[in-house]
């Protein structure tokens, strides 16, 4: 700035005088809705080309007609009608779609309670009872070691632990309590379930502990003062105050079992349906519309419990 | 959609002739320093598309060496292959895939037929595939996708089969095989001689078969068949009446907890039966030899009723052209005389052309293999290690018994829309 100013005034210094330089100058500084646009800027762009035009695209798709070896760019809505065949006819029965949704949204829930449950123990552990600052970040640092290994091998690893002649079912037999192996340790929902909490308890942790420290200590310290009992703070003061963290792990969870079909097929055995399965098999048969209509029916209902949750707790005031 | 991917294929497919052009151009003026054998040398390489059947870091290296040409293997699973050959035609040069997926490539244009003058071993590829017959005369199954009713196009850029031979033909076969139920003799402990076995009570907990549609439903048909609730007229092309009765039977079964899992991949299918989860299974003759290799029993079963085939072969992207079109024809005429044949055969594949393959495997190890006969000394495979001890006979005996067993091949129906839907219903059951 400075230089071009002083450019100006060595060129026509009888321009560069008064309220007019002064003016020039402010119109060139940016305004403050303008700088804050340009920071966000960047995530906007990566958001709309990674995520909104995509979206858009697939909403698109699922609308198209095709046939076995390509998409026909013409408006149908078969991709929707064909996920739906037979559905009414078949009422009271659920049909198939509605059989996968209804499983989905049962391992969504038991997964989300169950790794909820975990999550904020030990969060608040982590938060109220590791008194060290190194020590919290050393736990927590601790609690990522399972993620220096990819996700596949998290989840196969469980295989031969659970299987027939796998270590459990060996030990059970070997102390007597069993004579014949469990079969429903592995290729059950109970698997699947215990997979996906393995998974993702995580990141329910984070953001649980995350609004958990910064809840003002004094607050706890004035329950306590005012004669609350353990379970009146936790109640009334940490778990709303914990709510935004709970909130967020909770989408995280919900969102990533929702559209879950690598772990729900490998520790089901292929033989529980999901809706992220259903997706695939419409992909590797070629019919994107009809998965894309899919894609679209998921989104919707992920969507819908995401609204509710946050009907619940104001993420945007709490934060 | 796929008009995009096209266009953004082709400017790849032009960047891609300029970077070869530059190389070229790098070495030519290599020619000036003294070096002149690299002046024809724009690097012959080919961006070979399959599954993993024929790709072999052995079959590439011997490639190289003979014939210069190198390949680079795009590997995918089968549904990926003809999802990529739909979307992005442009993204290879030679394409390795199954005579089944025809039915949905030859429509979609994208790919290449291949001119059958230009081959040389093309009078002497197996009877198995121009005629439907062995070599020896027996008559094959032909329900399904049989390779020789999709092998022969009308004219070079048609889009439909031609019932007699000409010479385009659509895919140049190179490995096939019979599959059939992968059983553990050592759990099971008495012969096992149907199909229907699979569903027998008696495995309850203890049988799977495999997750993907196209080829599940074949086996699930056998065993339908098998247990005489219903005579197929054509099991790779069922009507919806069928489809459902079939998807019924599975499902009911699936119900009264039959399976153990349903398989998808390799590993899966060796990892199910290694450790005992389940004791019958649909399964894949590599997949066997890969659970006797780790000292399990294991044997790949061959049933009253037959086998289930797949054949697959080699054509080109519609995109290729010049002297990329003149390498692939060298790759294939390469790939057909012997070396890669014979590796197949190791594996327990079959090779298009028997007498090339022959000519490259040593007479004991045709005989195990290719005769049914007991191995005289030790057999080992293609990476040195010990399949067989000597005497062993192969499961299923000879070329000629297996093949000729075959009842049906891996089919894509005309109702396969349904099929999916079905099948989609039978796994959330």
């Amino acid at each position: 700035m400075d230089t071009s100013e002083d450019i100006l005034q060595q060129a026509s210094p009888d321009l560069v005088r008064g309220s007019e330089t002064r003016r020039a100058a402010k119109s060139a500084r940016l305004s403050p809705s303008f700088i804050s646009w340009l920071q966000a800027g960047p995530m906007m762009l990566v958001f709309l080309a990674f995520f909104l035009i995509p979206l858009v695209f697939v909403v698109i798709v699922s609308f198209w007609d095709y046939n076995e070896y390509q998409l026909l760019p013409a408006f149908s809505g078969r991709g929707y009608t064909d996920t739906f065949e037979g559905c009414l006819a078949q009422l009271p029965d659920l049909c198939t779609i509605g059989k996968t949704y209804l499983k989905t949204l049962k391992l969504c829930f038991l997964v989300w309670a169950i790794t909820l449950f975990i999550g904020f123990w030990v969060a608040y552990f982590l938060a109220f009872h590791v008194k060290s600052k190194t020590w919290q970040m050393g736990l927590s640092l601790l609690c990522t070691i399972p993620f220096w290994t990819s996700n596949v091998i998290r989840m196969i690893a469980w295989i031969p632990l659970l299987g027939r002649n796998g270590l459990v079912n060996s030990g059970l037999m070997k102390t007597g309590l069993i004579n014949q192996p469990v079969e429903w340790l592995l290729f059950s929902e109970f698997s699947v379930v215990l997979a996906l909490v393995h998974l993702f308890t995580f990141f329910m942790v984070v953001p649980i502990f995350n609004s958990m420290i910064r809840i003002d200590k004094s607050l706890i310290e004035a329950a306590y003062d005012a004669g609350a009992s353990g379970l009146q703070t936790l109640v009334n003061v940490i778990i709303p105050l914990a709510k935004p963290g709970i909130v967020i792990g909770s989408i995280f969870v919900i969102t990533i079992v929702m559209g879950d079909f690598i772990t729900i097929g490998v520790m089901g055995g292929q033989q529980i349906a999901a809706a992220g399965k259903i997706i695939e098999t419409r992909v590797n048969a070629l019919q994107f519309p009809a998965a894309a209509a899919n894609a679209v029916i998921l989104l919707v209902i992920t969507f819908l419990i995401i609204t509710m949750m946050s009907r619940i707790v104001d993420i945007k005031k709490e934060l | 959609m796929t008009e995009t991917t096209k266009k953004t294929g082709v400017s790849r497919r032009t960047l891609l002739k300029g970077t070869a052009g530059l190389a070229g151009l790098a070495a030519g003026s290599g020619a000036i320093t003294g070096f002149p054998y690299v002046m024809s040398a724009e690097p012959k390489v080919l961006r070979y598309l399959g599954t993993a059947v024929n790709e072999g870091d052995d079959i590439s290296k011997q490639c190289l060496k003979d014939t210069g040409i190198k390949i680079e293997y795009i590997t995918a699973t089968t549904d990926d292959v003809t999802k990529r050959v739909m979307t992005q035609p442009n993204s290879f040069d030679v394409l390795d895939t199954e005579y089944f997926s025809l039915k949905k490539l030859v429509p979609s244009g994208n790919i290449l037929a291949l001119d059958a003058k230009k081959i040389k071993e093309f009078d002497n590829i197996t009877p198995v595939f121009t005629k439907g017959e062995t070599p020896g005369g027996k008559k094959i199954g032909g329900q399904g996708t049989a390779p020789w009713k999709v092998l022969y196009l009308e004219g070079k850029d048609s889009k439909t089969f031609s019932k007699t031979p000409t010479e385009f033909v659509t895919l140049i076969p190179t490995v096939y095989n019979a599959d059939t139920l992968g059983i553990r003799p050592d759990l099971i402990k008495r012969p096992i001689s149907s199909w229907a076995e699979l569903l027998n009570p008696e495995f309850k907990g203890k049988a799977s078969i495999l997750n993907i549609p196209s080829i599940g439903i074949m086996d699930a048909a056998m065993v339908v068949e098998a247990t005489g609730k219903h005579k197929y007229a054509d099991k790779g092309n069922m009507t919806k009446e069928e489809i459902d009765l079939t998807m019924k039977v599975m499902t009911e079964a699936k119900k009264a907890g039959q399976f153990r899992a349903f398989w998808k991949d390799f590993n899966e299918s060796v990892n199910l039966m290694a450790s005992g989860e389940t004791v019958i299974q649909s399964m894949w003759s590599p997949a066997v030899t890969k659970v006797r290799s780790m000292g399990i029993a294991c044997t790949f079963q061959p049933l009253k009723e037959g086998y289930r085939s797949w054949a697959s072969g080699f054509c080109v992207s519609k995109g290729v052209s010049g002297p990329k079109l003149d390498w692939a024809y060298e790759f294939v005429n390469w790939f057909l005389s012997g070396y890669a044949g014979a590796y197949l055969n190791r594996q327990g594949y079959y090779s298009a052309v028997l007498s090339t393959a022959k000519a490259n495997m040593e007479p004991y190890e045709w005989a195990y293999w290719m005769e049914g006969k007991p191995a005289e000394k030790d057999i080992k495979a293609p990476d040195g290690s010990l399949l067989e001890k000597a005497g062993a006979v192969r499961d299923g005996g000879s070329y000629e018994d297996r093949m000729g067993a075959v009842a049906c091949w891996n089919a894509v129906m005309d109702e396969n829309d349904y099929m999916v839907r079905k099948w989609n219903e039978f796994i959330a059951a």
